[in-house]
Parts: structure tokens; sequence; C-alpha cells
């Protein structure tokens, strides 16, 4: 080790008791950026060693979802579909889908399963949930790769509308976030959120027109069906990528207020309660 | 310079007895306290806590204050307990003080142990980039200071092998190298050279002594008086909690092992857990060859480790080990169950005993630390000088021998007269 060089610009930490709210420290996230970027391609790397069918599994979890229901939704329920093929119409639901169910189930658990290092290392505790929603961008890349040759096999092409496809992304990215640090850090104080997450994500799946068109709806109860950020996400999804008749308006306009403030209330209550992880976890 | 690199006013931590013990670990538990008193519960949560607690509290560090000057080396010393991990861990802005304040000028780095955050299944190459992320480091850094890490670790040959498939020393070794490399302005390290075997410990040793030289500011908690003389010029001696003793190191660490030598104990009663943990020794004990607990052995005697642990949910790859360390914390032996075919996973109690056939202690003080670990070396408990014993100078019989000169070990032997061939010459 060399020594210290003596003209280094001076960096003062102040310890003290916090109380309340605490500010969320965005810069002190960035200054992190580098162990974010490395806990992301650590969970990516490891989430499916040890499996038979290893990243397989982010594909075959949408599909037999579809399958299932295509059968008793599409054929047997007869659910209308929006003049969409309801295989594909279902599929491109479950592709955003996937990022923010995968995020939501894995981030939920993260902060116990990564208990040694909240008691033995100072980190922005925010990078951990962070990284491993991030890392569910591989799941939905996988399952999206599927969807692209879905699509011509059904004669739909992408359209320019697809160029909104990122901001939809986000979207479901912002919302599994929000709902993650949520989760994540309620989980630290209360280990019944790991038994409840499976069965919240189901739930929000049906409550999700993911196996049917929220065109079932009529106003307003559509645009309030957009505060679950969700529904914004699916039917902005096979808007710009299969022509249905839901392009965004006043619904997707709610799902992203939602979504926001599912994330700023959540990070807000991680930062919180953050400051006795290490003590109870 | 004229601002101190540490200074800490006031400094406290009140943990809330039972915030830790009771948190809700498993179904079976939960659904019997649900049962039990599911509004009562309901309502704590309402009422914002985490679970029913009760209104006891321990300070694991109160009113501590000390200034320590910038390449200044000191050592923290005092029995388990006494709130020096308390105070790294505050120092590290890992957990937050109750009470006071402390101000800290220059980029800190805390090493709490070696090897967190790296994972079994990614390869020694993968974990030294996140581990070295981890401890703090930029991308750029770790590979400019990559070859030096391996070097040190002397892994090169299994640098693609995944983690899981070295020894625990390689393990060891790796992760004490990249910790080693870590540059920052103060460092605070906890015991991370309690691990490993001599040869290992020397040379953390003297990375350390690189350390302690190079103007960096140090604070270093051990319980190995050497290596506290050996590294730090000044010492303070926490007790329960607060500062009994502060100045230089030969002071205080006589001072600090004149008192220890006065506690002998043959058993050891775990108290109800301040902060909850996975597995919890209930009790242990040393028990003398007639079977007697005892806290006095003579020379050559064997004697048995009892424990009892309890674990507070299952505990997949748990192994216990004892550790045997004289009066200068030096560890003479230790032993585990990992290699035997001992399973201690289950959730509940756990009650065990560890037969020392051959005792080879010499005469002098003893501490037994007990510990329950999950493969290959995350510790999960640790209670450290449980038993304190004294081995007195009288032979328990013929086979062991008292020496006027100082011998390391008192090894039970037996002669015999022989006749015939002695061994054959030395082949040429």
């Amino acid at each position: 080790m060399t020594a210290v060089p003596a003209a280094q610009a001076e960096s003062v930490t102040v310890i003290e008791p916090r109380r309340g709210w605490a500010r969320l420290d965005l810069a002190e996230l960035w200054q992190f950026r580098e162990l974010v970027y490395f806990l992301t391609w650590r969970d990516i790397k490891v989430r499916y060693k040890q499996t038979v069918l290893g990243a397989t599994w982010a594909i075959v979890q949408p599909l037999l979802t579809m399958l299932v229901f295509s059968l008793f939704f599409g054929r047997l329920a007869k659910v209308p579909s929006d003049g969409v093929p309801y295989p594909l119409f279902s599929y491109t639901a479950l592709v955003p889908w996937t990022l923010f169910a995968s995020g939501v189930t894995h981030s939920a658990v993260r902060l116990v399963s990564s208990s040694n290092m909240l008691r033995k290392i100072y980190f922005p505790r925010l990078s951990l949930p962070l990284s491993t929603v991030l890392a569910s961008f591989v799941d939905f890349v996988l399952a999206f790769s599927v969807l692209l040759v879905m699509m011509p096999l059904y004669g739909y092409w992408p359209k320019v509308d697809a160029v909104w496809l990122p901001l939809l992304v986000a979207l479901a990215f912002v919302t599994s976030l929000g709902v993650g640090l949520w989760l994540s850090a309620l989980n630290v104080q209360f280990r019944d959120v790991r038994y409840a997450v499976p069965f919240l994500v189901q739930l929000w799946l049906f409550a999700t027109p993911i196996a049917y068109p929220s065109s079932l709806l009529d106003e307003p109860w559509r645009t309030l069906y957009g505060l679950n950020p969700m529904a914004g996400v699916v039917e902005g999804f096979r808007w710009a990528l299969l022509g249905t008749a839901t392009r965004p308006g006043p619904m997707i306009l709610v799902s992203s207020l939602a979504a926001v403030a599912l994330l700023v209330t959540g990070a807000f209550y991680f930062r919180r309660v953050e400051r006795t992880f290490a003590d109870i976890v | 310079m004229t601002d101190g690199a540490i200074e800490i006013r006031g400094l406290g931590k009140r943990y809330r007895l039972g915030a830790r013990a009771e948190p809700v670990r498993d179904l079976r538990d939960r659904l019997s306290r649900a049962v039990r008193s599911p509004v009562a519960r309901l309502k704590a949560v309402f009422a914002g806590h985490s679970t029913i607690v009760s209104d006891e509290h321990i300070w694991a560090l109160r009113d501590v204050s000390l200034d320590v000057a910038p390449g200044e080396v000191v050592g923290l010393v005092g029995r388990n307990g006494a709130g020096k991990t308390t105070l790294l861990k505050i120092l590290s802005r890992i957990t937050d003080p109750t009470t006071g304040r402390a101000v800290i000028h220059g980029r800190v780095a805390s090493l709490l142990e070696v090897g967190t955050g790296f994972h079994p299944e990614l390869t020694g190459r993968e974990n030294v980039y996140l581990n070295g992320a981890i401890l703090g480091m930029g991308r750029e850094e770790i590979k400019r200071k990559f070859d030096e890490i391996v070097a040190f670790a002397e892994v090169e040959r299994f640098l693609d092998t995944q983690v899981k498939h070295y020894s625990s020393g390689m393990y060891l070794r790796l992760a004490f190298a990249v910790a080693a490399h870590l540059e920052p302005e103060i460092l605070l390290v906890d015991e991370v050279l309690a691990v490993g075997d001599a040869s290992f410990q020397r040379r953390c040793l003297g990375k350390m002594n690189d350390v302690a030289t190079s103007g960096r500011t140090v604070l270093f908690v051990s319980h190995n008086m050497e290596a506290v003389q050996r590294l730090c010029r000044r010492t303070v001696w926490l007790d329960e909690g607060r500062v009994e003793r502060d100045g230089p190191t030969d002071e205080v660490v006589s001072a600090y092992l004149r008192q220890w030598s006065g506690q002998r104990r043959s058993a050891y009663v775990g108290e109800a857990a301040a902060e909850g943990r996975r597995a919890v020794l209930e009790l242990a004990e040393l028990l003398d060859a007639s079977g007697e607990r005892s806290s006095h052995l003579n020379l050559g005697e064997p004697f048995m480790l009892r424990m009892r642990w309890r674990h507070r949910e299952r505990i997949t790859g748990a192994s216990y080990f004892v550790r045997v360390f004289d009066g200068r914390d030096r560890m003479i032996f230790s032993s585990n169950t990992h290699a035997t075919d001992v399973v201690v996973a289950d959730a509940g109690v756990h009650q065990m005993e560890c037969r020392i056939e051959a005792s080879v202690l010499m005469p002098g003080d003893y501490t037994v630390t007990f510990g329950c670990f999950v493969r290959p070396r995350t510790e999960v408990e640790r209670v450290d000088s449980a038993i304190a014993f004294e081995v007195l100078p009288l032979a328990f019989d013929e086979t062991v021998q008292l020496h006027a000169g100082p011998a390391l070990v008192a090894v039970p032997t037996q002669w015999r007269r022989t006749v015939g061939e002695l061994v054959a010459p030395l082949a040429k």
C-alpha cells in the first residue's frame, strides 16, 4: 500500500442519530454506481445457476401462462382480445409483466438474503433492491425476444409506435422498483412479506388486463383502472406493438402518476427505516 | 492539520432487548404466536413496533469520547460484548448511534469481516471485482491492483474456478487479499486476523504492519494482544460499553490482562440475546477427567467441552467450532464439526460435546471460544472467552512430565525398553 497523498480532497463524515424522514441522497447512490453495476451483474450471473433450464425459465414462465390463458380464457371463456389473436394478445401483456413480477419477487427478499452485507459493510442500502430490479431486465429481454418471433408468425410487424416502448418499459421499471422498495423494507421487519409476495403478485396479475382487455370497462372506470400502473403499461404495449385501440390517454397518465407515487413513497419509506436494518435483519 | 482524524463525543448505542430476539422467523413460530395473540400482534404492528417488545434496553456503548489523530494506530481491546464491534459499526455508518456524535475527516474503509459479499457460485476473478466494489473500490482501481491481489492470495491457477470449490484457506487468502489492497485514509479493522492458519495470520499481520506504518489512521479491534502490542502505540480498553482505560498500549494491555486473568469460569450461560441471533449458545461448560465442572485442569488431563445451542431457524450447513486460546490470546488449537458427520442444521436445540482426549496444554491461563458457522466461513454466532480455565503445574498421570524449561506443549509420551535391531540405517 502506498502512502496517502497529502493533498487529497478532504471528505468529512458526521455521524449522528437520525430521526424522522431522511433525504434520499441520490448523489451518494450515484457515487456508488459501480457497486450497483456489480450487484446487478452478480444477480444476473447467479440467478439461474444450478437450475436445469437456466435462463430458459424467463421464457417458460410467460409462455406457459400464455398457453393456460389462451386455453381457458381465450378458447373456453371466449374472453375478447381487441381483435388480436388471443395468444399474441396475452403474451404481449406478459412481457412487461415479466419485468415487473420478476423485479418485485426478487427484490422483496433481497435485503434479508443480503443480511451479511447489511451487517458488515456500509453502502447505500437502496442499491440492493435497485440492482435486483435492474437484473430483471434480463428476464424481460428474453421474454421480449420470443415476442419478436411470435409477432411475424401471426402476421404482425412492429410499427412506428414501437418507439414509445422504452417509455413504457421505464414505467414498468418504476412500478417494479417502487413496489420492490416497499416490500423489501417491510420484509426486514415483518418476515410475513416473504409469504405474501407470491400471493400478491398473483393477485396483481389478475388485477391487470393481461388475460382480458381493459376495453371491457367503460369510462371513467377505465381511466381509474390506471391506478394500477401495470394496466397502463400493458395496454400501452399492446398499442405500440399490435396497434390495438388503446392509444395512451388519460389512463396512462393516471398510471404514470401512480407509479411515480409508489416509487417516491417507497424510496422515502425505505430511507426512513433503513437505519435499523443492520440491527434487526 | 489541527483536526483529529476521528472525533467522537458522547457516543452511545442502545439496543432494545427483544427487538432482535423476537422477530418472526419461521412459519411455525409465526403460527403459534399468531394463534396465541393475533390481536396483540396486530396492535403492535399498527403502533409501529415490529414485534411485541419489552421495554428493556441494553446499552452496547455508552458515552464514549475519543480523539484519534491523523496517522495514529489505535488498538481497541475488551471482552466479548464490550462494545468494540458496535463502535466500529457506528463509525463505518453501518448502524446509527443512539446518542452522541462522531466526525470523521477522510475517506473511511471498514473491514469487519473478510469476504463479505463473496458468492460461492462466482469464480475467483469475479469475486475479486465484486468484493472490491463492495468494499468501495472503483472498477479501474481493482483492475490496476488485480495482479497484485491475486499474487498475494496465491490463487493464480484457480482464478476461473468457482469459489465454492476453493479450500477454506484459499478462500480466506483471496478475501483478505482484496481487503488488504484498499487504500483509505482511515481504516477500521475488526478481528480479521483471527482466522486462517498460522502462516496466513503472519502474512496478514505483516500486511497490517505495512498499513500501520504507511501514515494511515487505523482503529484495530483484536483479541490478539500480541498483534495489538506489535501494531499499536495507543490502546483503548472498552468494558461494558465504556472506555475503561486509554493510553500507551503496554500499560493498557497489561492492565487488561491482569483483570482478565482473575476471572476463571467453568461454565457459560447465554443471556437473552440483545441482538436477535439465528443461533444462541445457551450453555457451555468444561468438564474435567472425572466429569466434574471445573476451571482447573492438571497437566495432560483430558477434558470435555459441552455446549447447548438453540437455533431460532433452520441453518443449512451449520457447524460448530471450539477454539482454545492462551493467556496472550494466541490460538492454541481449534476443532469443528464440519469434517465430522454431525448434522446440526435444524431449528431447535442441539447439544454437543467435544472431547479432548489428550491435552497438550502447558500450565497457564486459557479461554475457550465457542461458535457456529456455515460453510465455508460465514460466522453465525461466536462467543469469545465463554470459558476461562487454568492448567495447573501438576501432572495428571505419568505420561506427561513437567519440564523446568519453557516448552511450548506438554505431550503425553510413553517410554519402553526395546531389544533387538533398532531402526534400519539411513538409506543412502
